[in-house]
């Protein structure tokens, strides 16, 4: 992968070619190569090797396969958008994709506090740039410089609490420190301050409350297709590094960490849900909306070991948190490819009002959006429905019977700006009433993206399951 | 008292004086090298506590690059000082009472246990293993991974950086000794025909 980065950069040089397309295709073929690659070495037993620092079990090899697959539709919706901007239809842009796509890689499968952090590090050095890429507009310039300088302060904060629990564990591997914690003979102060810190990063990189004030800016100003990659694959990258610090590394001190992201959770949903009402911009919106969509994600971690660690239990909640991230995933990428797919011709139409009367302009995409919406709001039958059921079955299971009630009230919320977006596509007159038009591909791409949006919705066992399996073999 | 200890006392009253002074300096230059001093000093500590590889590239790396690099910055940069502290007064209620909850909320979670941490004592290396080696070949064998990491780190800056930068390929101003010598005269030199005028 690192290796045909390099390749492509250096092939870059030579290739003349306005379009860039045989850096775009070499970029998709080097997607390909390495899913194959990891489909065949996807093994069921846990290996380890770089003397512990990397891990490759069946979680990891489960998500950097969605991983994959994310990047390699990101990167199909986003080519007709950056072949209109001058300025990003250059070889840079695929670069930086892969080696954010390497960063999270390295965070997917990380058994080490420093490969996490270092990951982490190559994604977002990554992200800031592409953020920045589109440098004569001013609002992107003004997200680059946001999203670096909160950026680096949470980096600060990761770093603080990984030296924290390096000085009460005197060991940064993953592993070795769930077993430190297990002999109980650590200083236990200073572990909890480095566990605030640890969560405090982590908290800032998935966006929840108060740590989200980066997000609307950094998806408002960055370029259309930039937010699309932002808002999808890093998040699996994320719930992977969530995963594998709190849950395999801190399991001792769950009770600290739940009643933070208790907290975390309830936070965010309320202000997500609450303030994507008052948004006029359709993209400002989708961050508020991914800020509460954390917040319950957050919540499925939450309940995992409530009952005295029972195995059984916190599988299933993780596993319906992962369920969640995964459809959140693939709906947001659905919606950006839309929004990419109506800004043609240069102009962008991220506003609520360019989606009037979408019914009448294409009643196929119109269609389309429906479903993101309405999978994004939880209406039954479609997959955003199962995902928030399962992990309001987890948190009940826990006996937290308050806390699904509140989740309960916030998606009610929330539905209604999900809602509006479909009255606005189809009770409203469109302003413009030109058909649009989109390459085949695109169609296609986006069709099947729908689909599958509605078809896990009515069949969510087969990715239900799979998740269940990849933390049940990998915990 | 031992020379060791009046050493450290000595760096450490230099070292925090020098912290206060970049802090209150009104001259950002001279901030800067306070900075340095700051720097050096604890470069000194770094080595009362054999850790001479950390005081190299604490002198080479702070000292050396970034801090000329950093005064470079100051120099160029016009800044108005004044400017920058007329908000002081009016946040220093709002921004002292939320430094005073933050350690206030540290110390309440440290506690008294903090003070133990000075007792440990630092374990002796033998004294004809460097450091620089044990660093060196930790570096490359078991933190090989970490290591080309960051190396990849460095690599996406550069790209970034000429991603960000470039603007397209600049006007070429190179000549063309072909296209040189095949000039004629009459490309170069126009002659006009003017009419002579009469000064009265």
């Amino acid at each position: 992968m690192l290796a045909m980065a390099c390749l492509i950069l250096l092939l870059d040089l030579f290739v003349k070619d306005k379009k860039r397309t045989l850096t775009f295709v070499a970029t998709q073929l080097t997607l390909v190569a390495t899913a194959v690659l990891t489909f065949a070495m996807t093994s069921a037993d846990v290996g380890y090797t770089f003397s512990n620092m990397y891990v490759g079990d069946l979680l990891s090899d489960l998500l950097k396969l969605l991983l994959y697959l994310t990047v390699l539709v990101v990167l199909f919706y986003s080519r007709g958008y950056i072949l209109e901007r001058e300025q990003m239809a250059r070889g840079e842009y695929y670069v930086l994709v892969l080696f954010a796509t390497l960063g999270m890689m390295v965070m997917i499968s990380a058994n080490h506090f420093l490969t996490v952090y270092l990951g982490l590090e190559l994604l977002s050095l990554s992200l800031y740039a592409m953020v920045a890429m589109n440098r004569d507009s001013v609002p992107a310039t003004e997200a680059a410089m946001k999203y670096f300088v909160l950026g680096a302060l949470a980096s600060g904060l990761l770093l603080y609490g990984m030296s924290m629990i390096y000085g009460a564990t005197g060991t940064l591997e993953i592993r070795a420190v769930a077993e430190r914690l297990d002999t109980g003979q650590v200083d236990r102060t200073i572990l909890v301050f480095g566990v605030v810190f640890l969560v405090s990063g982590i908290a800032f990189k998935l966006g929840v409350v108060p740590f989200h004030m980066w997000i609307p800016d950094v998806y408002h100003g960055a370029p259309t297709a930039v937010t699309l990659f932002i808002a999808t694959a890093p998040k699996l990258a994320a719930f992977a590094i969530v995963i594998r610090m709190l849950v395999s590394g801190l399991i001792v001190v769950s009770s600290d960490w739940q009643s933070m992201l208790i907290l975390l959770a309830v936070l965010s949903m309320a202000i997500g849900n609450v303030a994507a009402i008052a948004q006029t911009n359709l993209k400002r919106m989708l961050a508020y909306s991914a800020i509460s969509h954390m917040g319950f994600m957050l919540l499925g971690l939450v309940t995992g070991v409530v009952g005295g660690d029972a195995p059984f239990v916190s599988i299933s909640a993780y596993s319906a948190s992962m369920f969640y991230v995964v459809t959140y995933v693939l709906t947001s990428a659905g919606t950006f490819g839309m929004i990419l797919l109506l800004a043609r011709n240069g102009v962008e139409s991220d506003d609520l009002d360019d989606l009037k009367g979408l019914n009448k302009r294409s009643p196929w995409f119109a269609a389309l959006m429906m479903m993101m919406m309405f999978s994004m709001a939880g209406v039954p039958f479609f997959v955003g429905f199962f995902a928030k059921f399962s992990v309001l079955q987890s948190v009940v299971a826990a006996g937290q019977l308050w806390l699904a009630i509140v989740a309960v009230l916030f998606s009610l919320i929330g539905c209604f700006y999900y809602l509006r977006v479909v009255k606005i596509m189809y009770f409203d007159q469109p302003i413009d009433a030109t058909p649009i038009e989109a390459p085949m591909d695109m169609k296609v791409l986006i069709s099947a993206n729908g689909l599958a949006v509605a078809l896990l919705g009515i069949f969510p066992q087969a990715l239900m399951s799979l998740c269940a399996v990849a933390l049940l073999r990998s915990l | 008292m031992e020379f060791k200890t009046f050493v450290f006392y000595f760096l450490s009253a230099i070292l925090v004086f020098a912290g206060l002074r970049v802090i209150t300096a009104r001259n950002p230059v001279h901030a800067a090298l306070f900075l340095v001093l700051a720097f050096f000093t604890a470069s000194g500590v770094w080595v009362l506590l054999q850790a001479e590889f950390l005081a190299m590239a604490l002198v080479l790396v702070y000292v050396g690059a970034v801090m000329v690099l950093f005064l470079f910055v100051v120099m160029m940069l016009d800044i108005n000082l004044d400017r920058l502290r007329e908000g002081f007064w009016s946040y220093l209620p709002l921004g002292s009472i939320i430094a005073l909850l933050m350690v206030a909320e540290m110390g309440m979670v440290l506690g008294g246990n903090y003070l133990g941490f000075l007792e440990s004592g630092v374990r002796q290396t033998a004294a004809d293993e460097s450091n620089v080696q044990a660093v060196g070949r930790l570096m490359f064998t078991e933190y090989v991974y970490p290591f080309e990491l960051a190396s990849v780190i460095l690599l996406v800056g550069i790209v970034a950086a000429v991603a960000l930068t470039q603007r397209g390929r600049r006007k070429n101003k190179a000549v063309n000794p072909s296209q040189q010598v095949f000039v004629k005269a009459r490309d170069r030199v126009r002659v006009l025909q003017m009419p002579a005028e009469k000064r009265d």
